[in-house]
C-alpha cells in the first residue's frame, strides 16, 4: 500500500480536482505539466542552485541537547526556520515560480493566512521581476502587520479578502476567483498541499526536499536515515508533507502530525479538522473539514494565523483516515508555553504555528533512545507581538 | 356549461399534469421547454433571499411575468465561481437559515402551481453531505427538473453520479468557456441530454456587463460547431440588450446577478417591471 498519491490524483479516497469549468483550462495545463517540466534537466539545475544559494540550503538538523535532556529523548530540529524568508514556505515558491516562467505566466497571485506564504511569493516574484498579487484576509492583515509590510517592501499587492471570515478560506477563495477571471497570464502559486490536484502532490514534492535531506544528515549524525518519529505541525499540511514525504511508505519511522486545538476540541474555537471535520469538498479537494451538517464550511480558529484553516491536505486526510499518522490537537495555551520554552532551552523563538509541534512533548512520553525530528517550520519573529500580550512580557 | 367532450378534455389535461403518461415522464419539463420555438429567458434567484420565506412567491412571480424557466440557487458558504452580488445573497439567506432541508419544505407543493422547468444550482458539498441519492429523490419529489452544480467536473458525474441523476429523471447541465476546447466542448455535449451552459466570459457572476467582439466570436464558434444540445448563455446578461445579444446566437440567456440587485433595491413585488423589459420586442 503507498500513501502517496494515485495516478488518477488522489490519495486513498481524498484528493481529486472539484473545480468549476472556469478553472479547468488552468489545472489542465498543470496537470500535464508539472512532472514533466519538474524532471528536466534545467528546472532541477535552477530549482537547487536557488535553494542552495538563495534560500540556503540545505537546513541544519540540529540536535536539541537542552530540549533533549528535559524530555528525556532524542530530539532533532529541521531548522527551516533559518532559510531565507525564515519559513518552509519558500521551498514551494521557488519551485512554484520556475514552473510559472516555463509556462509562460506574467502574472503570480497567491492567497495567505501567516503572511509567511504571501511573503515568500512576494520574494520570488521580485527575483524574477514578475507581477504579484496576494490575497489576505482582513483578519489576518490586522494580527500579522509585518508580513504585510514585508510584502508591500517587495513591491507585491496586498488585497484584503472581506468575505466570509475574512481569513485564510476567504483569501483562497478570492485568489480562486482572481483565476476565473485572468485565466491566461496567470499562475496561482497555492502555499500548501491543499486545493486540486496537482496542487497538493506539486506542493508536496517541491517541499520534499526537507525529508531528503534528513534522510542525508540523520544517516550522518546517527548512522541510519530513519528516524523513530516525524513530528509536524499541520494547517493546510505542507510543512509535514515535506518532512514526511521520502518516509511515507516507511512504516518503521512513524509520524506525529499537530493540529491546533485552539481553545479546545470541543470549545467551538478550533482548528482541529481530522476530529471535528467530515469528508467533504473544498477548494476543489475531495478532504476532511470543518463543516455543518448542512455541508456549510465553519469558521476555525486558531490563535496561529497558518493552523487556521477548515481544511487539512487530501495526502493528510488519508494519514489520518489509514492510521499512518498519529494525530494529536495542542491548544493555543500548549501551544504558546512551547513556544516559550524552546525559546529560553534553546535560544530559538519559533513561529506559534511550529510551537504547536514542540507542544508534544508535553502531550506524549517518548522513549530515551528515540530519534525525533521536528520540522522546525518557522522562525517567531512575526509573532513577537503575539508572544508578547500572551506573556505579558 | 361544459359538455361531456369538453369535461373530457380538461380532466384529461389535469390527469396529464398528474399522472403524465410514459412518454411524458421521460421527457423532462427542460427537454420539452427547449422545443418550444422561441428564445427563453432563464432566471436565477438565490433560495432565502432577501428574506427566508421568499422562495415560492418569487418563483410563482417569474413564471406569472413570463419566464421561461428558473434556477434556485442553493446557497453555500464559499460559493467560488460567484461574484460579489451572489456571494452576498448567498451569505444572507445562510444566515436566514436556508438548508436543503428547509429549500425542499418549501418547494414541496410548487408543482400543484408551478408548470415552467425549475432547476437547483448549488455547489457540490452541501448536496455531498445530504447524501447524492437522497438530494435527488427530494428533487424528484418536490419536481426539480435539473441541477447545476458549477464544481462537479464532468469526468467525477459520469463515472459516479449519472446513473442517480437519470434514475430520478434529472438532467445534469455542464458549463463551458471560452476557454474550453473544442474536443471537451464535443464531450460535453456527449455527456449532457439537456442545455449546455454557456459561460459568456472568462469571468466569475456579475463581473461584466455587456458583450465585445470577443463574446460575440466566440457564441459564433459554438453555433457553428452544431452541438446536439441547445446552448443556454449565462454571466453578463442582465437586460434587454445584452438579452437580445446572447440570443441570437444561442437558445436561451440566463440572468442572475442583476436580478439579485433589483431584488435587494425593489423587493421581491413587481417583478414584471424587471422582466417586461427584458422579453419586450425592441
Amino acid at each position: 500500500m503507498s500513501y502517496n498519491i494515485n495516478d488518477n490524483g488522489y490519495y486513498g479516497e481524498f484528493g481529486g480536482a472539484y473545480i468549476p469549468e472556469m478553472l479547468y483550462p488552468n489545472i489542465e495545463e498543470l496537470r500535464q505539466n508539472y512532472l514533466k517540466i519538474t524532471a528536466e534537466s534545467d528546472f532541477k539545475e535552477e530549482f537547487h542552485q536557488l535553494l542552495r544559494d538563495y534560500v540556503g540550503r540545505p537546513s541544519p538538523l540540529y540536535l536539541a541537547k537542552r530540549l533533549s535532556e528535559k524530555y528525556n529523548t532524542k530530539i532533532y530540529l529541521k531548522r527551516e526556520d533559518l532559510n531565507h524568508t525564515g519559513a518552509h514556505k519558500i521551498n514551494n515558491t521557488i519551485g512554484q515560480i520556475l514552473l510559472a516562467k516555463r509556462l509562460g505566466k506574467t502574472r503570480i497571485i497567491a492567497e495567505t493566512g501567516a503572511g509567511q506564504h504571501g511573503v515568500a511569493t512576494a520574494t520570488v516574484c521580485a527575483l524574477m521581476g514578475i507581477e504579484c498579487v496576494v490575497y489576505m484576509g482582513e483578519i489576518d492583515i490586522a494580527r500579522q502587520a509585518p508580513n504585510v509590510a514585508r510584502m508591500k517592501m517587495l513591491g507585491a499587492k496586498v488585497v484584503p479578502a472581506l468575505s466570509g471570515s475574512r481569513t485564510l478560506k476567504d483569501a483562497t477563495n478570492e485568489a480562486m476567483r482572481d483565476w476565473i477571471n485572468n485565466p491566461v497570464d496567470t499562475h496561482y502559486i497555492v502555499g500548501s498541499v491543499v486545493g486540486p490536484h496537482p496542487f497538493p502532490d506539486m506542493v508536496a514534492r517541491f517541499q520534499a526536499v526537507v525529508s531528503e535531506e534528513i534522510k542525508t544528515q540523520l544517516l550522518e549524525k546517527e548512522g541510519t536515515e530513519n528516524p523513530d518519529y516525524l513530528i509536524a505541525c499541520v494547517g493546510g499540511g505542507s510543512n509535514a508533507a515535506g518532512t514526511y514525504y521520502h518516509y511515507l511508505d516507511n512504516e518503521a519511522v512513524k509520524i506525529i502530525a499537530v493540529e491546533a486545538a485552539g481553545k479546545g476540541i470541543d470549545s467551538g474555537e478550533s482548528a482541529a479538522t481530522s476530529v471535528l471535520g467530515k469528508e467533504g469538498i473544498i477548494h476543489g479537494s475531495k478532504t476532511l473539514l470543518m463543516q455543518t451538517n448542512d455541508g456549510q464550511i465553519t469558521e476555525p480558529y486558531s490563535i496561529s494565523a497558518g493552523l487556521d484553516y477548515p481544511g487539512v491536505g487530501p495526502m493528510h486526510a488519508n494519514l489520518y483516515r489509514t492510521g499512518r499518522a498519529e494525530f494529536i490537537a495542542i491548544t493555543d495555551d500548549e501551544a504558546m508555553t512551547a513556544g516559550l520554552e524552546l525559546s529560553q532551552l534553546e535560544g530559538i523563538i519559533p513561529a506559534i504555528e511550529t510551537s504547536h509541534a514542540l507542544a508534544v512533548f508535553e502531550y506524549k512520553t517518548f522513549k530515551p533512545n528515540d530519534i525525533i525530528v521536528v520540522n522546525l517550520s518557522g522562525r517567531g519573529d512575526k509573532d513577537l507581538q503575539n508572544y508578547i500580550d500572551y506573556f505579558g512580557l | 356549461m361544459l359538455n361531456s367532450f369538453q369535461y373530457i378534455i380538461i380532466k384529461k389535461e389535469v390527469e396529464l399534469k398528474r399522472f403524465p403518461p410514459l412518454w411524458a415522464v421521460n421527457m423532462n419539463r427542460i427537454n420539452q421547454k427547449l422545443e418550444e420555438d422561441k428564445k427563453l429567458l432563464s432566471i436565477y434567484f438565490t433560495a432565502g433571499y432577501p428574506n427566508i420565506d421568499d422562495t415560492v412567491s418569487i418563483i410563482h412571480n417569474l413564471e406569472n411575468s413570463g419566464v421561461d424557466m428558473i434556477e434556485i440557487g442553493l446557497p453555500f458558504s464559499d460559493p467560488l465561481a460567484d461574484g460579489p452580488t451572489i456571494q452576498d445573497s448567498s451569505t444572507k439567506a445562510l444566515r436566514n437559515g436556508m438548508t436543503s432541508e428547509v429549500l425542499f419544505q418549501q418547494l414541496k407543493d410548487i408543482r400543484s402551481s408551478v408548470s415552467i422547468p425549475l432547476i437547483i444550482m448549488g455547489y457540490f458539498n452541501p448536496i455531498l453531505q445530504y447524501g447524492v441519492e437522497a438530494f435527488c429523490k427530494k428533487c424528484q419529489d418536490v419536481g426539480i427538473d435539473g441541477l447545476i452544480i458549477p464544481d462537479l467536473p464532468v469526468d467525477v458525474y459520469h463515472l459516479k453520479y449519472k446513473s442517480i441523476f437519470d434514475s430520478y429523471g434529472l438532467i445534469n447541465v455542464f458549463l463551458i468557456t471560452p476557454q474550453t476546447s473544442e474536443e471537451r466542448i464535443r464531450y460535453i455535449d456527449s455527456v449532457s441530454n439537456g442545455f449546455i451552459y454557456m459561460v459568456s466570459s472568462a469571468s466569475t457572476t456579475g463581473a461584466t456587463s455587456g458583450f465585445g467582439d470577443v463574446q460575440t466570436n466566440y457564441f459564433k464558434r459554438i453555433e457553428d460547431m452544431h452541438l446536439k444540445n441547445p446552448q443556454i448563455v449565462g454571466f453578463g446578461i442582465s437586460n434587454h440588450d445584452t438579452f437580445k445579444q446572447a440570443t441570437q446566437y444561442a437558445k436561451g440567456a440566463i440572468i442572475g446577478s442583476a436580478f439579485i440587485k433589483y431584488l435587494t433595491h425593489k423587493g421581491v413585488d413587481n417583478l414584471e417591471r424587471f422582466i417586461a423589459p427584458i422579453l419586450a420586442e425592441n
